[in-house]
C-alpha cells in the first residue's frame, strides 16, 4: 500500500508541475485530469469509494470536459497564443 | 518551457517554498491513521445499534449517505444553492456576451463551420444515451445502499441528457425551458420534503419514513427521495451548464 | 511512512497550486492552478478521517464492520468536489468574457487593457 500510494504521490506532483509548465494548453488539460485521476485511486485506497466515484465522475470526467470545452471556446487549441 | 522558465519571479517562488515548509511540519504534527472522530462515533455507533448512542439510526447502509442527506442535510441545501449560484452565473455571464460575439467573429474563425461533429460521434451518442440514463438513475437511486448517490449520477445523467444534441448540432437543441422546469421542481421538492418533517413535529430534513430493512432497495425513509432529487437538480443544472459553454459553436457558424 | 507520503502529497499539492496561482503568466493556467490546490485541500480533508485497519464505511450483508473509517470528511469532501467543479465552470465563464472584451488571456496584457479603461 505504501508503494503504490508513493507511485500515485509522484504521478500526482509531476502531473500537477506539468499542467502549470508545459508550453501547450493541451498538454495542461490532460496532466490535470490525470491528477484527478491518480486521486481518484488514491481515495479507493483510504477507504472512501463514495468519494473515490464523485472525484472520478465529477473531477476528471466533467472537469476535463469543461476544460477541454474552455479549449475550444477561448481558442487555445492551437498551441500556445 | 526554457520561455516560460526564463520568466520566474523569485518573489512567488521564494513565497511557495516559505509555505510549504511551513505547512509541512504542522501537516506531518497531525496523527495519521488513528485520528480521533467525534461525530463520526456518535454515528457509527447509531447504525451498529449501540445501547445508548447519542443519534438515532438512519437506516441506510452507505454511512455517507446518512452524513449527506440526514446529520448534515441543511448543509446539502446549501451546497445545492451554491451550486445553483455558479451555475447561474456562469449562464448569465456567457449568455450576455453572445451578442458582442457575432461581431466579433474574427478571432473565432479557427472554429469549424461544420455543426455537425461526424457520424461516429453522432451513431454513438445515439446508442450511449439511454445507457449513460440507465446509469445515472440507477446510481441515483442507490445511493443509500452502495457507493454513489445523487451528486455521482446527477453529473452523470447531466452529461446523458446533453450528449444527443451536441452530437447533432453543438448543443442548441436542449430546451432551456424543460430544463429549468425540472430544475426547479426537484430543488422545490426537496425543500418540501423537509417541510414535511417540520409539521411531524421534527427538526427540518429529518427523514420521516418507514426506516425498512437494511439494505433493501424501499429503506432508509425519505433519504432515497432526497437523493433523487439531488440527482435531477444536479443534473438539470450541470446540462445547462453544458449547453452555455458549448453554445459558442453553433452561434459561429 | 505512509502518512508522511500522503500528508507531503497533500501540502505538495496545496504548495504547487498556490505557487501556480501566483505566479502564472496565463489566466488558463490560473485557473488550472486553483484545481489543484483543491485537489490537494481534498486530500488533506480526507487523511484527516483516516484510519488505519478501518473498514469502508457502508454495511454488507446486513451489518456493519466494527472499525471504519471516519464518515463525515468523506461526505464533506464529497460534496466540495462539487462545489470545486462548478466554481470551475464559473471561472471558465468569467474567462471567456474576458477574452471576448480584450482579445487576449495574458495577465499583464489584461491588467494593462483594464487599469487603462479604469482611468479613461
Amino acid at each position: 500500500m505504501t508503494l503504490i500510494a508513493l507511485l500515485l504521490v509522484l504521478v500526482m506532483v509531476v502531473a500537477a508541475v506539468t499542467a502549470l509548465l508545459s508550453r501547450s494548453h493541451l498538454t495542461a488539460v490532460v496532466s490535470t485530469s490525470l491528477l484527478s485521476l491518480a486521486l481518484t485511486l488514491l481515495f479507493v485506497l483510504l477507504k472512501a469509494p463514495d468519494v473515490a466515484m464523485t472525484e472520478g465522475v465529477v473531477g476528471a470526467g466533467l472537469g476535463s470536459l469543461i476544460l477541454a470545452m474552455a479549449l475550444s471556446r477561448l481558442a487555445l487549441n492551437r498551441g500556445e497564443d | 518551457m526554457s520561455d516560460l522558465v526564463k520568466r520566474v519571479e523569485w518573489t512567488p517562488l521564494l513565497f511557495s517554498v516559505g509555505l510549504g515548509c511551513l505547512l509541512l511540519p504542522l501537516f506531518l504534527a497531525l496523527p495519521f491513521g488513528n485520528s480521533p472522530m467525534v461525530a463520526g462515533e456518535m454515528i457509527q455507533q447509531a447504525a451498529q445499534g449501540v445501547q445508548g448512542a447519542v443519534v438515532d439510526s438512519v437506516g441506510a447502509a452507505n454511512l455517507v449517505t446518512s452524513v449527506v442527506l440526514a446529520y448534515r442535510g441543511l448543509d446539502t441545501l446549501g451546497e445545492l444553492a451554491i451550486l445553483f449560484a455558479a451555475a447561474t452565473g456562469a449562464g448569465m455571464v456567457l449568455q450576455s456576451g453572445s451578442a458582442a460575439l457575432h461581431q466579433n467573429t474574427k478571432m473565432h474563425k479557427h472554429i469549424d463551420s461544420e455543426i455537425n461533429l461526424g457520424e461516429l460521434f453522432d451513431s454513438a451518442a445515439t446508442m450511449l444515451t439511454p445507457l449513460l440514463l440507465l446509469v445515472g438513475v440507477y446510481i441515483i437511486l442507490h445511493g443509500h445502499l452502495t457507493p454513489g448517490g445523487g451528486f455521482q449520477g446527477g453529473v452523470v445523467v447531466a452529461v446523458a441528457l446533453f450528449l444527443p444534441s451536441w452530437a447533432r448540432n453543438g448543443g442548441g437543441q436542449l430546451s432551456h425551458k424543460v430544463i429549468s422546469r425540472i430544475e426547479g421542481g426537484a430543488g422545490a421538492s426537496f425543500i418540501v420534503i423537509g417541510l414535511v418533517a417540520l409539521w411531524q413535529g421534527d427538526p427540518f430534513l429529518t427523514p420521516w419514513l418507514a426506516q425498512g430493512e437494511l439494505g433493501e432497495l424501499f429503506s432508509a425513509g425519505t433519504l432515497p427521495l432526497l437523493y433523487l432529487m439531488v440527482g435531477l437538480k444536479v443534473g438539470a443544472e450541470l446540462a445547462a451548464l453544458l449547453k452555455y459553454l458549448a453554445i459558442d459553436e453553433q452561434v459561429q457558424s | 511512512m505512509l502518512g508522511i507520503i500522503l500528508y507531503s502529497g497533500a501540502v505538495a499539492l496545496i504548495v504547487i497550486g498556490i505557487a501556480g496561482l501566483v505566479r502564472s503568466t496565463h489566466l488558463f493556467r490560473a485557473v488550472l492552478a486553483l484545481v489543484i490546490a483543491e485537489s490537494g485541500a481534498n486530500l488533506l480533508l480526507m487523511l484527516a478521517g483516516f484510519r488505519l485497519g478501518g473498514a469502508v464505511p457502508i454495511a454488507t450483508e446486513g451489518s456493519f464492520p466494527l472499525a471504519m473509517v471516519d464518515p463525515v470528511p468523506q461526505a464533506m469532501v464529497l460534496t466540495a468536489i462539487v462545489i470545486g467543479v462548478g466554481i470551475q465552470a464559473l471561472a471558465i465563464a468569467l474567462l471567456v468574457r474576458v477574452k471576448q472584451r480584450y482579445g487576449t488571456l495574458e495577465r499583464s496584457k489584461v491588467t494593462a487593457a483594464m487599469e487603462l479603461e479604469l482611468n479613461k
